[in-house]
């Protein structure tokens, strides 16, 4: 059931919203598209689904070419954000209404929407009106609508978005689960890295209309291959410095730096380097270790973890720790981080590695 | 600035309010310090900003007094109690520039020009709207707008209290990061009673001092965020901090221990038995929750890892629960076993704690 | 496989409606435009002339003094009409038995037949028997509408105004309504003046109703014909005689179907092109 985009785009009036990609999506499992607001999320959702004309490019199902099917004839289901549903029908209605298109006997449609109001838990709701629901009620109430269709291609267009945030976690847990079983492909939009790493399967980073990396989660996040998309993917912002590289290790601008072997296969030169906020540590913890100093600007406390937005050497960094730490304004703290927690970029914003 | 206090606030949306009807407040009863940064956490519905807007003059509660610095203003209407509120979505005058937007209240205080220049000057800066003082207000991003309300409130030196709405709701994640900590910056150096309405709680945790957690109209915790994560009082309050929230398992207190299936956990001495007719139950984080050899067995049933650390999904005798593992420990596949941290291990009865911390 | 989209059944459906206004819109035009630039002495003969008729109306003293007329109308009209549905609209409640009530009652004037509406003037404005007739007169003022130019025109605009300004309050209204509290509060909390409320909140907020409120009442007043027709025939004399009015008299009235023509074609492109400048004005305000 793969789902191939052939170097799609979208453009109009000379603004490009979607760059040329190709992709190839991994049925069966969540492909989760993250990005800021405003990158192009909803225009890519809309091109898979067939509402929106590409500029260029094809689409290719099971070997079919569907770039010039309606959408009407495309196997395809969406969530909105907006707890969309049929305002006059019940609930039991709404779930229905994908099947009543095709041609189902009676009771073949009931025992359907059971079975999926069973799985979204709203088996008591049936036949109540989206009026009556809470929020959360209406948003499953659109994805079991989803799920009765069968569809080969589900497009979730940030569909937790708008509800409280336990809510959403509840909801988050269940989603892989409920889709798992009907072995679609599902597409999962979102502008928080969190949701993608807890959805699992594959990723894509959206930034300002191009796709700029597309692997399994897991791997994107750990492995960015350049510092747009490693940016995309980190909650809290990606702490950046510029250091630069020589035979002698990689050097900060203090002068502080790492003596190191590594990166030797790279020219020397000017580079960025980009660690993620809780590999910066208030204690030593490996070998090579490179202690810093920095003046905290604000302490944050969320319960049992610290957020320390501190500068140093004109940087603005964060520091995400474990435990509760309560520094003062200007208090100088000394903070270790370790090059293997490191990434390295080039000017051009690429990932340098380490043969 | 003013120390603000809620006495006995009920509130219902039903004109006839009686014994009988629905209310969306219950009994509140808060003191809130000059100076504090104070969160009203909750889910939709809880009350949270039913009570915000009491406080703030734009709804009069059904009984109960609101008290700024002891004088009773709850007849008052909102622009006689010198209050200050941000919106879930920016408010601003979009036909004027940002300039005259910020100036706008000050000018209706018949504040002198050259005075209005300097507060607007100065409230420009710590906001980083000076670059885009004469550009129309209509014109700038969500965020901007937001700090543009933000500072409309700033602007003014006779502000009692400040009051949000879920101001980030329409900011994009990653400036939401910058704007909150400027929030809190922003607190600090201004010094005003601040009070944070959400339902999100990494935002009411890090912003504030003290939280007060709402639930269907009362306030059930009203403490620092350490306290509402280390001992919270309600099974709510455990379940709706923390992410992934607080385990609940049932357990039984047995010769002085506290017994979870069969395994001893802790001793609960000096507890006297509830009586058998109210629910029992521990409550334990994931994160005091670790993988320890001479622990009890469980099998796995998921693994979630987000980079920073691992929520692995375990069951043990058909009791599902979440054990938190950092970045650095490997998950053993097979044969895991684990034990609960009997310090941070709660009892609860009927929902509320049942050990208080005995000082020590 | 491509499959051929489906929409063709969509095209049969639109048929009826493309023929329906064939006939009534755009073949009329044509038969205009043909006799615009011909000279007909009736039996169906015709004699080609070019523009002279364009030239001749442009020319005319009469068609200058009916398009002043109308000009004049359309002002006052617009001028009244718009801030006053505005302000009734801000006064209307919002919820309630009471908004319901006052929804109701706005609409009314807009359900009477034109000609009714006319005819219904006509008799309440006539000096004797009418009841505001004979209130204007027994308070001193002389008020006949049959013979007093000025008159007449008050009398018009009146009619206008009440026939009217309701669709400016319920399109305003709409828009108000629009409008989040929070706004309200946040002005509340910078205690900003009613003034300023309405100055800096409410009036940027409906911009765009107020836009096709406006251009509506443009093009209506510009081609009135029935109302004015019924209550005062044109006069006295022709006072009160607007474009519309002319142009039928000329065309109907004088048989001169060249000129008529012409002059249709030309308030035609004036309506147009007024339409037009209005719309570009208004809208690009909105893009700034």
């Amino acid at each position: 059931m793969a789902l191939e985009f052939k170097n799609l785009s979208k453009k109009e009036y000379n603004v490009t919203f979607i760059a040329p990609f190709s992709l190839k999506l991994k049925p069966g499992i969540f492909n989760t598209i993250l990005g800021p607001t405003l990158s192009g999320k909803t225009t890519l959702l809309r091109l898979m689904a067939g509402l929106e004309k590409p500029t260029s490019g094809e689409i290719w199902h099971k070997e079919i070419n569907v770039t010039k099917l309606p959408v009407q004839q495309r196997n395809v289901a969406m969530v909105y954000q907006q707890f969309i549903n049929y305002p006059t029908m019940t609930v039991f209605e709404n779930i229905a209404s994908p099947l009543r298109v095709k041609k189902i006997t009676e009771k073949e449609v009931k025992s359907r929407v059971h079975k999926v109001a069973e799985l979204l838990k709203i088996s008591p709701l049936l036949k109540r009106r989206p009026d009556e629901l809470s929020g959360g009620q209406q948003q499953r109430v659109a994805l079991a609508r989803a799920l009765t269709k069968e569809a080969e291609l589900v497009l979730l267009d940030e569909p937790l978005a708008n509800l409280d945030y336990k809510l959403r976690e509840e909801l988050r847990e269940e989603l892989p689960r409920l889709f798992a079983e009907t072995g679609a492909t599902v597409v999962y939009t979102t502008t928080e890295p969190s949701e993608a790493l807890l959805l699992g399967g594959y990723s894509a980073t959206l930034h300002e209309g191009r796709i700029t990396q597309y692997d399994p989660t897991q791997s994107l996040y750990k492995d960015p291959i350049s510092l747009v998309a490693a940016k995309t993917f980190s909650d809290p912002p990606l702490n950046t410095v510029k250091v630069e590289k020589n035979s002698e290790g990689i050097f900060l601008e203090d002068g502080a730096h790492w003596k190191t072997s590594k990166y030797t296969n790279n020219p020397n030169g000017n580079y960025t380097l980009g660690f993620r906020a809780h590999h910066l540590k208030l204690f030593s913890t490996k070998n090579d270790d490179l202690k810093l100093t920095g003046e905290v600007l604000v302490t944050e406390i969320s319960g049992s973890e610290s957020f320390v937005h501190l500068k140093a050497n004109g940087n603005n960094w964060v520091v995400h720790t474990h435990g509760i730490y309560n520094f003062k304004e200007e208090e100088q703290i000394e903070m270790y981080l370790s090059l293997s927690n490191c990434y390295l970029f080039d000017t051009e914003g690429s990932r340098v590695y380490d043969e | 600035m003013a120390e603000v206090r809620l006495q006995q606030i009920r509130h219902s949306y039903n004109v006839d309010a009686g014994e009988e009807t629905e209310y969306a407040l219950e009994k509140i009863d808060q003191v809130w310090e000059d100076g504090g940064a104070y969160a009203l956490l909750g889910p939709s519905g809880c009350g949270k900003s039913t009570l915000l807007n009491i406080v703030s003059g734009l709804l009069q509660p059904t009984e109960g007094k609101v008290l700024f610095n002891n004088n009773d203003v709850t007849s008052t209407t909102p622009d006689q109690r010198n209050i200050a509120q941000i919106f879930q979505f920016p408010v601003v005058y979009d036909t004027m520039t940002v300039h005259d937007n910020l100036a706008f209240p000050l000018r209706n205080r018949k504040m002198g020009n050259a005075e209005i220049k300097e507060r607007v000057k100065t409230v420009a800066e710590m906001l980083d709207l000076t670059a885009s003082l004469n550009q129309r207000a209509s014109g700038l991003t969500a965020d901007g707008k937001q700090k543009i309300s933000l500072g409309r409130g700033l602007v003014r030196s006779d502000v009692n209290i400040m009051m949000f709405d879920e101001p980030l709701t329409v900011i994009d994640p990653h400036l939401k990061w910058q704007l909150r900590t400027k929030l809190k910056q922003l607190h600090r150096q201004v010094g005003f009673t601040m009070v944070y309405v959400t339902h999100d709680q990494t935002e009411a945790l890090t912003f504030a001092d003290k939280v007060a957690v709402m639930f269907e109209g009362e306030v059930v915790q009203f403490g620092t965020p350490e306290e509402l994560f280390l001992s919270p009082n309600h099974t709510f309050v455990g379940h709706f901090i923390g992410s992934p929230g607080m385990n609940f398992l049932p357990c039984e207190l047995d010769e002085g221990f506290l017994v979870f299936s069969g395994n001893r956990i802790k001793k609960s001495a000096p507890i006297t038995q509830p009586e058998t007719t109210k629910k029992i139950e521990l409550g334990v984080r994931p994160e005091f929750i670790k993988i320890d050899s001479n622990g009890f067995p469980v099998n796995i049933i998921r693994i979630d890892d987000i980079g920073r650390y691992r929520i692995v999904k375990v069951e043990h005798s058909g009791y599902f629960f979440n054990v938190y593992v950092p970045e650095e420990f490997e998950v053993p596949t097979e044969n895991l076993r684990v034990s609960f941290d009997p310090q941070n291990t709660h009892i609860y009865c009927d929902g509320w704690l049942y050990d208080k911390k005995e000082p020590s | 496989m491509i499959t051929r989209v489906p929409n063709q059944k969509a095209w049969f459906m639109v048929l009826p409606v493309i023929l329906l206004v064939a006939f009534n819109a755009v073949i009329p035009l044509m038969t205009v435009v043909n006799y615009s630039v011909q000279e007909t002495f009736g039996n169906n003969v015709f004699f080609w002339e070019g523009f002279r008729w364009y030239e001749e109306v442009l020319r005319s003293e009469r068609f200058h003094a009916s398009m002043t007329r109308q000009i004049v109308f359309t002002s006052i009209v617009l001028l009244i009409e718009i801030p006053l549905g505005i302000a009734i609209a801000l006064t209307m409640p919002r919820k309630g038995l009471g908004a319901t009530l006052c929804l109701v009652l706005m609409s009314l004037p807009l359900l009477i037949p034109w000609n009714v509406v006319g005819a219904m003037w006509n008799i309440f404005a006539l000096p004797e028997i009418g009841f505001l007739g004979h209130v204007v007169n027994s308070m001193g003022i002389d008020y006949n509408f049959t013979q007093q130019p000025i008159s007449a025109w008050v009398t018009v605009i009146a009619m206008d105004v009440w026939h009217w300004t309701s669709l400016v309050v319920l399109l305003s209204y709409a828009g108000l309504t629009a409008i989040p509290e929070a706004f309200y509060h946040a002005a509340q909390i910078d205690t900003a003046t009613k003034w300023q409320i309405f100055r800096y909140i409410q009036l940027p907020k409906i911009k765009h109703v107020l836009t096709i409120a406006i251009l509506l009442r443009f093009m209506d007043s510009f081609m009135i014909y029935t109302e004015p027709f019924v209550l005062t025939g044109g006069g006295p004399g022709n006072s009160t005689t607007f474009l519309s009015t002319d142009l039928v008299k000329i065309a109907l009235g004088q048989f001169d179907l060249g000129p008529a023509a012409a002059m249709s074609l030309i308030y035609f492109l004036i309506v147009l092109l007024l339409c037009w400048v209005f719309y570009t004005l208004m809208m690009r305000n909105e893009d700034q």
